[in-house]
């Protein structure tokens, strides 16, 4: 099971290599939502047998993460008019290469760790680690508020694999009240991201410091 | 015997096919009926029946390019093992001749394009070098993730593996190296998203510009490589993608033949639903092929 599971978590760090190296923001979205279908998964395979609450949390987030969020920001990306991320901060070949100095990072950190021997062999931390790293370079070099929530939500989605380590012990309500929170969160943000795009006709976050006036 | 026969023979008469099944793979995308599945030979048949044209500014290392290349690319082919059956030739250290096989193909493909003396020509070998200097070491690091998974440095056991398949703890690399090997197939191949092998556009063309010049049975000769090419490529590819084997063994060698069609259909399948990369970011994809093998290594050495 847990070799399985490594499968899908090496396709969970090479969709976040292809989101960071691609510039259209409509395949970005599409990259984060399989990687968000894909994680949803992990609890089958992390927790070893069905229990009620374990579907619940894999249904749940197969329908937040998988189709909610990136249907409403499908739709966000409609109303905005844009296609891509212009001129990021750093370009997008040294943004696949700074991924994948974290991941490296991340791997060679989590072999350092004192974890428990049962996680000892599982990719979980590393890819945690490095989906997080992911989501730190999308919010810090893309300019485009749709960018930005995209990497909140690949932020997110590390933070997610991280809690699997603890899904035997952590209550489902714990679990559904993070993925509200996130629906939420990206709701309320969708909706601003339209605001501001019908009042400024921008998304660049960068113009948004000269708004003192 | 009978079976290093068989390998022979499958590498000097299969090749072709699987260009057919490619063709008639976008031809059903396309909504066409497409040529024949045999169509690759009779077009072999027919430029290999072609006088020579020779440019008078060529010396013999234009004739000896597409030569050497076929040379080099059916011992290549020699070196593989294919499907569950040995190698006919093998020696440890084999994968480094395999790589630089490819390497010295390569070489005298390029110098007879410089040969010719045409300006045109020599973009075509510029790029052509720059791209396998970043395919090549993708296909290194899946080769040595192979050897570090079976312990051995020879092509015949590093390519099949441990006896009974790779052990489950691993197939988070080799889901890794798969990609990886997968990228290099289509770069070394010139086929779409990297190179597209029916333009004939200035500003895409990398490796049917460096054979503009060649015709008739020269250009046979290169066409005939190309397939072998993508022949050894793919077994190498089903090796790690599809290491089964059944009980009898005759029966392998139609799995083989299958698995192979299988893999053509699926480069099909990619030419038809993407487009040909801009030129600047075939480097993005070849590093990222780079960047996967790489990390399989990582994986399994931490």
């Amino acid at each position: 099971m847990i070799h399985l599971l490594n499968a899908i978590l090496v396709l969970v760090l090479m969709m976040n290599l292809f989101a960071l190296g691609t510039s259209r923001i409509m395949t970005v979205i599409q990259t984060v939502a399989a990687q968000g279908a894909l994680l949803s998964l992990i609890p089958l395979l992390a927790h070893g047998h069905l229990t009620l609450p374990v579907a619940l949390a894999t249904i749940a987030a197969l329908a937040l993460k998988g189709i909610a969020i990136p249907s409403m920001m499908a739709h966000a990306l409609r109303d905005a008019n844009i296609k891509r991320e212009v001129e990021p901060l750093i370009g997008l070949l040294p943004s696949i290469i700074l991924g994948a100095l974290g991941t490296v990072f991340a791997l060679l950190f989590a072999s350092q760790l004192p974890l428990a021997g049962e996680h000892a062999d599982s990719l979980l931390v590393p890819a945690s680690f490095a989906t997080m790293l992911t989501g730190f370079i999308f919010l810090t070099t893309r300019f485009k508020a749709l960018s930005q929530v995209l990497g909140y939500l690949v932020l997110e989605n590390g933070i997610f694999i991280f809690g699997m380590l603890l899904i035997n012990v952590m209550p489902l309500m714990v679990e559904m009240g993070v993925l509200l929170d996130l629906f939420v969160g990206i709701f309320v943000i969708c909706i601003i991201v339209n605001k501001i795009n019908q009042s400024f006709s921008s998304m660049d976050t960068r113009q948004l410091v000269s708004l003192k006036e | 015997m009978v079976d290093n026969i068989i390998h022979i023979a499958l590498l000097l008469v299969f090749p072709p096919f699987l260009l057919g099944v490619i063709n008639k793979t976008k031809a059903w995308f396309g909504g066409r009926v497409g040529a024949p599945l045999l169509q690759p030979y009779y077009d072999l048949a027919k430029l290999f029946q072609k006088e020579w044209v020779l440019s008078t500014t060529t010396t013999w290392i234009f004739r000896a390019g597409p030569v050497v290349t076929l040379a080099c690319v059916l011992l290549a082919g020699l070196l593989i093992p294919l499907g569950r059956f040995a190698a006919p030739i093998g020696f440890a250290g084999d994968l480094i001749l395999f790589a630089y096989l490819f390497g010295l193909a390569r070489f005298f493909t390029t110098a007879a394009a410089l040969d010719t003396g045409s300006a045109f020509e020599g973009m075509g070998a510029a790029r052509e070098a720059t791209f396998s200097c970043l395919s090549e070491p993708a296909l290194f690091f899946a080769l040595l993730v192979l050897a570090k998974l079976s312990g051995s440095l020879m092509l015949g056991d590093l390519l099949r593996g441990p006896l009974g398949g790779f052990a489950p703890t691993v197939i988070a690399p080799l889901v890794l190296i798969a990609i990886g090997l997968f990228i290099v197939l289509l770069a070394e191949t010139c086929r779409i998203p990297v190179d597209d092998p029916n333009t004939h556009l200035e500003l895409t063309m990398i490796h049917e510009v460096m054979v503009l010049d060649h015709s008739g049975p020269l250009l046979g000769v290169i066409l005939y490589a190309a397939a072998i090419k993508l022949f050894v490529l793919g077994s190498v590819l089903l090796h790690v993608l599809a290491p089964v084997q059944l009980a009898t063994a005759w029966l392998n060698w139609p799995l083989f033949l299958l698995e192979l069609s299988g893999l053509a259909v699926a480069v099909g399948i990619v030419e038809s639903i993407m487009a040909r990369l801009q030129m600047r970011h075939v480097p993005y994809l070849l590093v990222s092929a780079v960047l996967f093998c790489g990390f399989s290594f990582i994986l399994l050495v931490r």
